[in-house]
């Protein structure tokens, strides 16, 4: 039976998934549920400073839907805490006496100012909580006051605010990342320089859902009107795994522990997160959708997993598929696959075709001896993978990588054998002049 | 002589060979990866899911179909069959249909609940092809020794039970080999390829459970002496008994019990090797007589007809067993009771029946008759328990075992489950849910 258990930032939880700071974590009630259903920590909604702020009471949530109504995307308008700050301190107190053995972190936004800080720390402290998180990240609501991602944006005052930290309490101190910025990894440089411990990411991305065409009237909306809110859930996923990649790899906070957060709704996404660099993943939009219950789920998945594939430990598999990623110009440009495709299993839909033939490079063909049949014509197959990606029959597209020697029908030519990238291809300008490509 | 079906008289082999194979095999064709995930993508994944409430062994079925979706087969083969360590086969036999499926929510928008009996099916069978390292194991031996009796569901539940407890079992059956219904009962075409022996194999790998086939309790063992000699005794024993059909039976070849016609047919070497009439009818309205009558059209008898007192409302076979029956060619006849056999030179020829019409509560003869032509007629209404074996020893009432809802009987050291014991359903999962109750509460009475 493999070892869930985790020990992060010193922070021990009997397996590696807490709840992020959200609506699931605002008061006593929820996360007790959360402990009862195994969760391993959670991070306590981001509580502020008296007097709370409010929130709007109609709607808050909207989502973004398939044809059989299944969440692909969340957003939200909710704020931070909206109760006063000793009755969430009070709760946080009672719900770490009662479940020691799991991780407790208090999120916290307060102004920009070194008394606000210094305020609110000790009193944090003194629940008994296992470590802080700094909300950098809220996109709306917040930053309009001068807090959430306004301080999130600003890798200056992300490192001031985590030296404050530093300085004025002695747990862990974790600074969330906000992903509406150009390169992440200047705020996760800035926040390891201000001496944080770890960085969670990522939070929402700013977002709008819709408009509702008969009104004229932007989704989700108050009344008449709708203001934009922090998108969540699968769809982010790509988007928070790579910046959780970027900053495990950047040199500057490479070793830098990670809690990853974004669209972790199965034991698989918590295992690729962890693969990238996570010590801890967090969840939230998977909770709302289907209820506290998919921890059970989740953590048998990912020990059956870890059995399998022999990795003793969640610290085992940390990072593990990071040496895997390198900047494109050092990708091998002798690496050559085509498609193809099983007619055994083709159900002839023809969507390959349409789609290579309209928009990529029209190697599928769509009749063969008058009759209809997709078949890919290896003398245009540029290997892009479309067709792969939209076939709706599981195993019926695939690529083969061409062996070396083999002749490449496109180029009429053999495979080399040896590597080679794009930094000494002759059309490469500056080929002369760089050896390998820094990433 | 060319054998065919229209050929008179009772014979085997009146199809061509591989009509039989195309026949007998699975009746439900099982879901391939593609489907499964179109199906499994399909559930709500409830809250205390009414389809669980509605499963006699309480499955947690958003559970493992949820795993089927993350690609934790292992984990939703664990799910499965740690509620019920027989789920392999009721996946392929459970009316599902008047169960978890009925109950499922998506029947309220669409009329087309989560398939889940096949979902099952998918998940336990792609867990046996691969199961890896064993999903149970035994806790260390308490010492105790329990005696089940019965190597049906009930019985082999309650063994694994007690096995993963610690406990010492010994299996007996009276049969040559383990299973009960599942193994001699069920029709050919809801368990192909020797499955049955295979889940019990599985069953059977957790270790610490000894095997007595050809054993039958009241003439190889007695009861008296297996409650002394063990620290509890489970019974499992089923139906040995088939109802009468209440008319003078001549002897005369081609009348016979629906259920040994199933048996035979289950453990025959080749379908080719069955004998089957020309014409057949089965009298009786439930899962048997449907299990009969259609076997008997796949192989190769030219009419068969069911044949059933009341009405299709009152039949015991469900609505899906009922089209079943129809879809494969059985003719079913209602409001008719058998009034005479019809025999010449020591065969069978023909049955007669009278109509019948209900009158109040109770079912009244028309008075007016009709006669089939049979070759073949099946006794089909009802199976019931012999208790001879067990003495006076236990309480019973209305034929059946008398227990509380842990399965104790009026014997202190006596535990009863399925279809031997008052009140229950007759079905294989109830079975199941009896051994796996009992054997808590037995390890419960041993303070082990």
């Amino acid at each position: 039976m493999a070892n869930l258990n985790t020990e992060f930032l010193g922070i021990k939880s009997p397996n590696p998934f807490w709840l992020a700071s959200a609506p699931p974590t605002d008061k006593e009630y929820n996360v007790v549920r959360a402990f009862e259903a195994g969760w391993g920590g959670v991070v306590w909604k981001t509580v502020g400073e008296d007097p709370h702020v409010v929130n709007v009471y109609g709607p808050r949530y909207s989502a973004l839907l398939n044809g059989d109504r299944r969440v692909i995307g969340f957003n939200n308008i909710e704020l931070i805490s909206d109760r006063p700050l000793q009755t969430n301190l009070d709760e946080i107190k009672r719900v770490k006496r009662a479940w020691p053995d799991r991780a407790m972190i208090v999120s916290i936004m307060v102004p920009c100012e070194e008394d606000s800080w210094k305020k609110i720390l000790p009193r944090v402290e003194d629940t008994g909580c296992d470590g802080i998180e700094l909300n950098f990240g809220c996109p709306h609501g917040m930053s309009e006051r001068g807090m959430g991602a306004s301080v999130g944006q600003v890798p200056e005052y992300v490192e001031m605010v985590a030296r404050w930290c530093k300085t004025y309490t002695r747990l862990p101190v974790i600074v969330k990342l906000t992903p509406n910025i150009t390169d992440v990894r200047h705020p996760a440089r800035a926040a390891k320089n201000g001496g944080a411990d770890a960085v969670s990411l990522i939070n929402t991305i700013n977002s709008i859902m819709g408009v509702d065409l008969g009104t004229m009237t932007m989704v989700p909306s108050v009344g008449k009107q709708g203001s934009h809110g922090g998108y969540c859930g699968t769809a982010v996923k790509p988007i928070a795994l790579n910046m959780v990649a970027e900053i495990a790899r950047d040199m500057q906070t490479a070793g830098l522990p990670i809690s990853g957060i974004g669209g972790i709704s199965t034991w698989r996404d918590a295992a690729e997160f962890i693969a990238m660099g996570c010590g801890t993943v967090q969840v939230c939009t998977a909770a709302m959708v289907y209820g506290f219950r998919i921890i059970e789920d989740l953590c048998d998945g990912l020990s059956n997993f870890m059995d399998e594939q022999g990795y003793a430990s969640v610290e085992d598999m940390v990072g593990r598929a990071l040496p895997s990623i390198t900047g494109w110009s050092n990708l091998n440009m002798n690496h050559i696959e085509k498609a193809v495709i099983n007619q055994d299993s083709c159900i002839q839909c023809g969507r390959c075709h349409v789609v290579c033939e309209d928009t990529s490079h029209q190697a599928i063909t769509a009749t063969k001896d008058g009759k209809r049949h997709f078949e890919i014509n290896e003398a245009e197959c540029v290997g892009c993978n479309l067709c792969v990606s939209i076939c709706p029959v599981p195993n019926t597209i695939t690529m083969r990588t061409l062996k070396p020697g083999e002749i490449d029908l496109r180029s009429g030519k053999p495979v080399p054998g040896e590597y080679a990238n794009w930094t000494v291809h002759p059309n490469n300008p500056m080929s002369s002049t760089c050896a390998a490509a820094t990433v | 002589m060319q054998i065919d079906s229209s050929t008179p008289g009772v014979h085997p082999a009146r199809l061509p060979r591989a009509h039989y194979e195309q026949n007998f095999c699975d009746s439900h064709a099982a879901l391939n990866l593609a489907q499964a995930r179109i199906e499994a993508d399909r559930c709500y994944y409830c809250f205390e899911a009414p389809c669980q409430t509605a499963c006699p062994t309480g499955i947690d079925i958003p559970g493992f179909i949820r795993r089927i979706a993350d690609d934790n087969i292992r984990g939703s083969a664990h799910a499965i069959l740690s509620a019920n360590p027989l789920g392999g086969m009721c996946a392929r036999v459970c009316p599902t249909e008047v169960l978890c499926e009925q109950a499922c929510v998506r029947n309220a928008g669409e009329e087309k609940p989560v398939e889940i009996g096949l979902l099952q099916r998918y998940a336990t069978d792609r867990f046996f092809e691969m199961p890896g390292a064993p999903l149970f194991t035994r806790a260390a031996p308490t010492g105790r020794k329990v005696a089940v009796v019965g190597a049906g569901p009930a019985g082999l539940a309650c063994a694994h039970g007690l096995a993963r407890l610690g406990h010492a079992v010994v299996l007996l059956d009276a049969n040559p080999k383990p299973g009960g219904l599942n193994e001699y009962g069920l029709a050919t075409y809801k368990t192909t390829n020797g499955f049955a022996q295979k889940e019990v194999d599985w069953l059977l790998s957790i270790g610490g459970i000894e095997v007595r086939n050809n054993t039958r309790l009241g003439v190889d063992v007695q009861l008296d002496v297996l409650v002394r000699e063990y620290d509890a005794v489970f019974l499992g024993l089923g139906l040995a008994g088939v109802n009468a059909i209440g008319i003078e039976e001549p002897k005369a070849a081609g009348l016979r019990n629906a259920v040994e016609f199933i048996a035979e047919l289950r453990q025959a070497r080749a379908y080719a090797e069955v004998p089957v009439g020309r014409n057949v009818v089965v009298v009786g309205g439930g899962m048997t007589a449907v299990d009969a009558a259609v076997q008997s059209k796949k192989l190769g008898a030219e009419t068969v007809t069911m044949v059933y007192r009341r009405g299709a409302a009152e039949m015991s076979a469900s609505g899906y067993e009922q089209d079943w029956a129809q879809k494969n060619g059985v003719h079913v006849r209602h409001w008719a009771t058998p009034k005479a056999l019809l025999a010449k030179n020591g065969r069978i020829t023909g049955i007669e029946f009278g109509y019948t019409r209900a009158d109040g509560g109770s079912l009244v003869e028309t008075g007016e008759r009709f006669t089939l032509d049979a070759d073949v007629v099946m006794k089909a209404i009802g199976q019931n328990f012999v208790a001879q074996p067990l003495g006076s020893a236990l309480e019973l009432r209305q034929g059946r075992i008398v227990t509380d809802d842990e399965g104790r009987t009026s014997n202190a050291k006596v535990w009863a489950g399925g279809d031997c014991r008052l009140g229950g359903r007759d079905l294989t999962v109830e079975a199941v849910e009896h051994g796996k109750v009992a054997a808590r509460s037995i390890h419960e009475a041993l303070g082990a």
